[in-house]
């Protein structure tokens, strides 16, 4: 006798548990598939939680939530072989509560939100790995394959929430496979401290955290950046990526994260850490141009096998959050509405996603991928010239200031040409317009 | 025939780490399964079960977190779990925790008589193996440990023959049942869990047991309180000051890597060198 529900997630991830939270909530019988041994197991440790997204799932998530850190300083360095540029943002709003950003890790912070989802209802497998798509004579969704005996499984909706690599959509031809040119590979490591330690390097106390993004000579002239976060008593430090990149250059992205933590101004805070769980993983950042069809005959694409990533802003788990509880709401008024779930039907998911900060936001940096792999400049130069003129600037050695000036402008003049300098102005605009 | 099966959640040790400066154990974020000892134990029971029929209920004193992993043991096909959890069994030593164990199988017996108990031979994090005989030894059955075959049960006989290992080779044992068996790992392959097995887990009710539905009659044999072993200090393994030494090899000499070898290992053990040297000169 085979299992038949409304409504089967694939994938326990921030998109999938959204998805899941939010049909599981409104009465839908749903079921929720997981590779990882509990969920959480499979992703990547250490990353920024946004609370909008999951305030709007779940208003009072900070009660009981695993929250490391809320974020009340971001740092942005510019770096050189051995300087940094930058600016710092520190704000005692931050600081006050209701907290906008928290560090977690992901490992047990996935499991609670699992935990809430099936406290809602949903029923969950774990280590059982969706293999196939079901498909009607007409080639409708109706079900899943897993990988175990009498593994099939229907359903009158799939959602697709099982990450960047998506292998279900893409073995059944929804989307395509992920390009090189398209995903970034980032690895992170977590770095264990004592608590006293990570305030102290960091300027903290209480549940106060601090991030660093940077970006310039530590991706090696590849289109990359690099982060660090402090967690309770931990620090998460990683570094990503394009895939075409790496593999242009034949960099392994380890060795790329050792560079990283020698860099003199990063090692002092995570001298004597004791490193763990290292981890690597894909991210689709190909933006708004990459994105695949999100939706057809009984399917949808939610969170990162949908591509729905801002790597600007570093922000996928709340876009992940957002449009699984979008695609859950389009399912639950269609089955209020008693209308099955076809292609026509769940292009209110799109219309949802369209009104939202999701497209939006994607629809603003659409040109930003293209235009920093074809403009090598903001990579390779514009980083030593921002440092270099800092270091001018700042040295004293004799020099009248209007000479430095003078000597920083034509250093910038012979790398970039007075042209170059004015293109890069407009292709900068244009690409985060 | 109704078989128990004792299990526990332990630690995965493939992901425990000892803290640097500390000393303590950083359990945190690391994973908890199934004893993989006692997966040998409930497959050597479930094996039983498909030839024989009957039931299998499978029981861990543990914490609520323990949940996980009699979820997977039903998922594999086991028909019913028990949580033995109070808060007074915290603590306990193999001592305790097979006085409740075995109190617990007595209350179960009078639902429906127990046959058989299985144990995995012993569990990752303690190694004492002492808990399989302990129920045993408390619930007067016989006692079969590091078995690595069921050659064959007679329910109505109340007979059993098993092939345990023993020092120097295998022992062929009969003995009469209800008796309790530690079984040894590699005995059997694992099963994978169908998906109705998945089904069944995920919704499964675990019976949760405490103190009174145990049937425990002294409160002063459980938890820390009956349990006379003391921890007093534990440590890792000093790290030791010598460094590999490198041995230079040709690939196209491998006698001289050898002689070099021994070479090396013989100037260290001057006393073996001498006796060889003398055996020499005695052939001689
Ligand atoms: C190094 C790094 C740092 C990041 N930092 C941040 C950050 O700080 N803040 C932020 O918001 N975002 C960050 N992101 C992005 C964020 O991790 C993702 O956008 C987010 O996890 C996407 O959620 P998801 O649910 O779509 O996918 P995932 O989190 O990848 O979840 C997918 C789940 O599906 C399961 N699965 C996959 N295939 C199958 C299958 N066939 N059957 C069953 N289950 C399956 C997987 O095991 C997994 O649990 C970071 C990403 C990386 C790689």
């Amino acid at each position: 006798m085979s299992e038949k529900f409304d409504v089967i997630v694939v994938g326990a991830g921030p998109a999938g548990n959204a998805a899941a939270y939010t049909l599981a909530k409104a009465g839908i019988n749903v079921l929720q598939i997981e590779r990882g041994e509990y969920p959480g197991s499979k992703n990547v440790q250490g990353a920024i939680l946004y609370a909008d997204a999951l305030e709007r799932l779940i208003p009072d998530f900070r009660d009981s939530a695993p929250l490391e850190r809320h974020i009340i300083e971001q740092r942005m360095w510019v770096l050189d072989e051995d300087s940094y540029i930058g600016g710092h943002y520190r704000s005692a709003e931050f600081a006050r509560p209701p907290h906008n950003r928290y560090t977690i890790i992901r490992a047990r912070f996935d499991k609670w939100f699992s935990d809430q989802v099936q406290k809602a209802g949903a029923l969950l497998l774990c280590e059982t790995t969706v293999k196939a798509l079901l498909r009607d004579v007409q080639g409708k969704v109706i079900g899943v394959e897993v990988d175990r005996e009498d593994g099939r499984i229907y359903a009158d909706a799939v959602i697709l929430a099982d990450g960047a690599n998506s292998l279900v959509a893409t073995r059944a031809g929804l989307r395509q496979d992920i390009r090189a040119e398209t995903a970034a590979l980032a690895v992170k490591e977590v770095i264990f401290l004592p608590k006293e330690t990570v305030d102290a390097r960091f300027n903290l106390s209480g549940q106060e955290g601090a991030v660093i993004e940077m970006l310039g000579s530590i991706s090696q002239g590849m289109v990359g950046t690099g982060f660090l976060y402090t967690n309770k008593d931990s620090i998460s430090i990683g570094i990503g990526c394009m895939l075409s990149d790496l593999k242009r250059q034949h960099l392994a992205p380890v060795e790329l994260l050792e560079r990283m933590k020698a860099h003199p101004a990063i090692a002092p805070l995570i001298a004597g850490g004791e490193p763990r769980e290292y981890a690597a993983h894909l991210i689709p950042e190909g933006g708004y141009d990459a994105l695949p069809q999100l939706y057809g005959e009984g399917w949808m694409l939610v969170g990162d096998s949908a591509g729905f990533v801002n790597a600007v802003h570093r922000e996928g788990s709340n876009l992940a959050m957002t449009s699984g509880q979008m695609a859950a709401e389009t399912l639950i008024e269609l089955l209020r509405e008693k209308r099955p779930a076809t292609a026509a039907n769940l292009a209110r998911y799109r219309a949802r996603l369209d009104a939202s900060f999701v497209m939006k936001d994607l629809k603003k940096y659409r040109r930003l991928p293209e235009t920093l792999d074809r403009q090598r400049q903001f990579i390779n130069d514009y980083p030593a010239l921002l440092n270099q003129a800092a270091h001018t600037m700042l040295r004293v050695d004799g020099m009248d200031k209007r000479h430095k000036e003078k000597e920083i402008f034509n250093a910038f003049r012979e790398r970039r040409s007075l042209l170059g300098l004015l293109g890069d102005a407009y292709h900068l605009w244009r690409a985060t317009r | 025939m109704h078989i128990v099966v004792c299990i526990k959640q332990v630690p995965d040790s493939a992901h425990i780490r000892v803290h640097p400066v500390t000393n303590t154990i950083m359990r945190q974020g690391v994973p908890a399964i199934i004893n993989p000892y006692d997966l040998f134990a409930i497959e050597a029971a479930l094996r039983l079960k498909d030839q024989l029929g009957g039931r299998v209920t499978v029981m861990s004193m543990g914490p609520t977190q323990a949940e996980p992993a009699l979820r997977k043991a039903i998922s594999l096909g086991c028909d019913e779990a028990i949580l033995v959890t109070d808060r007074i069994f915290a603590g306990a030593d193999t001592l305790a925790t097979s006085y409740v164990l075995a109190s617990a199988i007595r209350t179960l017996d009078k639902e429906m008589p127990v046959g058989l108990v299985f144990t995995g031979k012993q569990t990752i994090d303690g190694d004492t193996a002492q808990v399989g005989p302990g129920i045993a030894k408390r619930l007067d059955m016989q006692l079969l440990t590091y078995v690595s075959r069921i050659v064959e049960v007679d329910p109505a006989q109340r007979r059993i023959v098993v092939e345990r290992r023993a020092e120097g080779g295998v022992q062929v044992l009969e003995t009469a049942m209800p008796a309790l068996i530690t079984m040894l790992e590699g005995s059997n392959e694992i099963r994978f869990a169908s998906t109705p097995g998945m089904f069944r887990a995920a919704r499964a009710t675990i019976r949760h047991w405490d103190r009174n539905a145990a049937g425990i009659e002294d409160i002063k044999l459980v938890g820390l309180k009956g349990s006379p072993t003391i921890v007093s200090r534990v440590f890792g393994p000093a790290a030791r000051a010598e460094k590999a030494k490198p041995i230079p090899f040709d690939p196209a000499d491998p006698d001289s890597c050898a002689n070099n070898l021994l070479e090396r290992l013989l100037n260290e053990m001057p006393k073996v060198r001498k006796e060889l040297e003398q055996r020499r000169s005695d052939t001689q």
